[in-house]
């Protein structure tokens, strides 16, 4: 019966019921939350290349520049974009009108994108753009098709064409970073993964604390009701 | 003591504790299912502590729910932990009930003359529902909007009055701000509901005293123990053998518990859906709408009925019918025993199947429909409903061991 019972209770947890998957193949991001370096390089990144469209209407500079290891100086001298107030939410200067004007729809904000999509989706979607003579804005996305955004890392990573037989997409010309593009792919994702959930590798320590405590808690419970029961058996 | 004498002559707070916890006599031989119970009561109380808190940082407004979860998730000091624990909270509380439910079914706590406490409990069942589903809304994403969507949309199938009623039930002509208000209305007193129905239940089941894994009655056998000549001989006090046993099963479980608040809070999107991270949008119908694990097992009753005579109200029948059926358990099992230890091999094989077939549904509501999984779903109905109605017959014509007079 004991055994049954707790067969049925790992059954029940559904971390084991298998969870449905994407129909993309995609190629694994591997976000390591503990390399700074890399979400600090992200965040270069997405001020430079992605903020002048994209919002992350529920982050703040100072929180960035806290959790990353960013001095506040530096960030404040390099990272702040259309405002001088670091707590301010990271917003885009374009107006959203005029985006919906130029590109069909407004570019929606990121702030959630790791949680919505997946880190995968995101560092896949990067690596994916391919040329593409007849979509409004010159370019196309393996991962995302037809979306309205052009490839603005294009000068860091060059030109790719999509190979339409083998589906395959080939580097024909080579931008200023073109053997850097795939790290720089990553730095942008690992950024957006740690802007969608802030506390996440905060929370992951803590967790080690928790469990340690429990764990020892579990052995004076079990310790305690022993002696009581000694009595009874 | 002359303090506690001067309370007890105005309050009965002596009698209240010994007669529900130090003299309180329950069977020696509670095994591992036993703990289901107290920490259901736990998880309630987790839910309106973390609940409350959540609150003070919530706006019920459809312009501002979304961004106040975020901005618990971000800014509020500790907010990600107990919105986390609120979170996982809502599921494992499922988890917990379905569990002591289980308990119930394979032991036979339900027969008499524990009756009113099954029924309350299912009850109890019902009010959770109906708090996890107006708190499925609050965070305002697209899952919480379209899931809301469809479960108010099933009253439209009711002929007649459907429209009607599903209108008055949203307080417009689709999901909006003022659903919201009222969800959230609901979402805050419900809980408080189920508190005094918990009481009630508990007060039931100490009227009549505990069932055990055995299913023998200890108030019918002899009298006489350690603490007290005239309490059952197989019984125990609650208080301190229970009090420090369960100790150890709300230990055991906050580890799991709190495994998934700091390791996986979405549970793979069984607890929290990636959809719902993108804000509801009116406009934006997901592709594929599903309701929280815990629903699923009905969902897919509901969608596995076809619609015929020109209404789809038979699949909302069919999901009613499958919840109101469990209430009418004490009365469909005419086997003369109540445990499963002294049961025959039909039952044994009916309550495996129930299980099966209860998980079958769960994973089949999770999922885009298919030709397969309707016709598997509907193989699940029938089967799920055949368990229920076909128990008056196989739990009497069974085989069934002798019962003890004693535990042993």
């Amino acid at each position: 019966m004991k055994k049954l019972a707790i067969t049925l209770l790992i059954a029940l947890m559904p971390s084991t019921l298998l969870a449905s998957g994407s129909a993309l193949d995609l190629k694994p991001a591997n976000v390591d939350l503990s390399d700074k370096e890399s979400m600090q390089r992200g965040a270069g990144y997405f001020v430079n290349y992605c903020q002048g469209c994209h919002s992350l209407k529920f982050m703040r500079m100072n929180r960035v520049a806290k959790d990353l290891g960013i001095p506040e100086d530096i960030a404040k001298q390099e990272l702040l974009l259309g405002t001088d107030k670091i707590g301010a939410p990271m917003l885009t200067n374009m107006p959203a009108d005029k985006a919906k004007e130029w590109f069909g729809v407004t570019p929606p904000d990121l702030s959630l994108t790791a949680r919505l999509r997946g880190d995968d989706w995101i560092y896949n979607y990067l690596i994916s753009f391919y040329k593409d003579p007849s979509a409004p804005s010159g370019w196309n996305n393996t991962v995302f098709e037809n979306a309205a955004m052009p490839h603005v890392l294009s000068n860091l990573q060059g030109v790719q064409e999509l190979d339409h037989e083998t589906h395959e997409l080939k580097l024909v010309s080579r931008g200023t970073k073109a053997d850097e593009y795939d790290q720089i792919a990553h730095d942008i994702t690992a950024f957006l993964s740690y802007v969608g959930e802030p506390s996440k590798a905060k929370r992951q320590f803590y967790g080690i604390f928790v469990m340690i405590f429990l764990l020892i808690f579990f052995g004076f419970a079990y310790a305690l009701k022993k002696e009581y029961w000694r009595d009874v058996h | 003591m002359s303090l506690m004498n001067w309370i007890d002559d105005r309050f009965p707070a002596t009698k209240v504790w010994n007669e529900h916890l130090a003299q309180y006599y329950a069977p020696k031989n509670f095994n591992f299912w036993y703990f289901f119970g107290s920490l259901a009561l736990m998880m309630l109380v987790m839910q309106i502590v973390t609940g409350i808190l959540l609150a003070m940082n919530y706006k019920p407004d459809a312009e501002l729910a979304f961004a106040s979860v975020e901005y618990i998730m971000r800014d509020v000091p500790g907010g990600w932990f107990i919105r986390y624990m609120h979170s996982t909270g809502s599921s494992a509380f499922f988890i917990v009930v379905y569990l002591h439910m289980f308990r119930g079914l394979i032991y036979g706590s339900y027969r008499t003359p524990r009756e009113l406490i099954w029924i309350i409990g299912m009850v109890i069942y019902l009010a959770m529902m109906a708090t996890a589903f107006f708190g499925y809304l609050l965070p305002w994403g697209q899952m919480s909007y379209w899931g809301a969507q469809v479960i108010v949309n099933l009253f439209d199938a009711i002929p007649l009055i459907g429209g009607a009623l599903s209108e008055w039930v949203r307080g417009d002509y689709v999901i909006s701000d003022v659903t919201l208000n009222r969800f959230y209305a609901f979402h805050y007193l419900v809980p408080f509901i189920l508190v005094a129905l918990v009481y009630v239940h508990i007060v039931a089941l100490h009227q009549v005293g505990s069932n055990n894994p055995e299913g023998i009655e200890i108030k019918k056998g002899p009298k006489g123990n350690r603490w007290d000549e005239n309490a059952p001989a197989d019984g125990i006090p609650f208080h301190p053998y229970y009090s420090v046993k369960d100790i150890v099963g709300v230990v055991g479980f906050l580890i799991l518990f709190f495994a998934a608040v700091f390791f996986a809070p979405e549970m793979g999107g069984y607890f929290l859906e990636a959809p719902n991270f993108e804000p509801a949008n009116p406009l934006k119908t997901p592709l594929h709408i599903a309701p929280v694990w815990y629903f699923t097992p009905f969902y897919a009753i509901l969608r596995a009925v076809p619609s015929f005579a020109g209404t789809q109200v038979w699949g909302v029948i069919a999901m009613f019918a499958s919840i109101v059926v469990i209430f009418f358990l004490p009365w469909l099992d005419r086997s003369p025993v109540k445990s499963i230890r002294y049961k025959g091999p039909i039952t044994k094989m009916m309550i495996t199947m129930f299980v099966v077939v209860f998980f079958m549904l769960g994973f089949l509501g999770t999922q885009a429909p298919s030709p397969l999984y309707t016709l598997l779903s509907q193989v699940g109905t029938i089967l799920y409903f055949a368990f229920f109605l076909l128990m008056p017959f196989y739990s009497k014509m069974d085989k069934t061991k002798p019962v003890p007079e004693r535990i042993a």
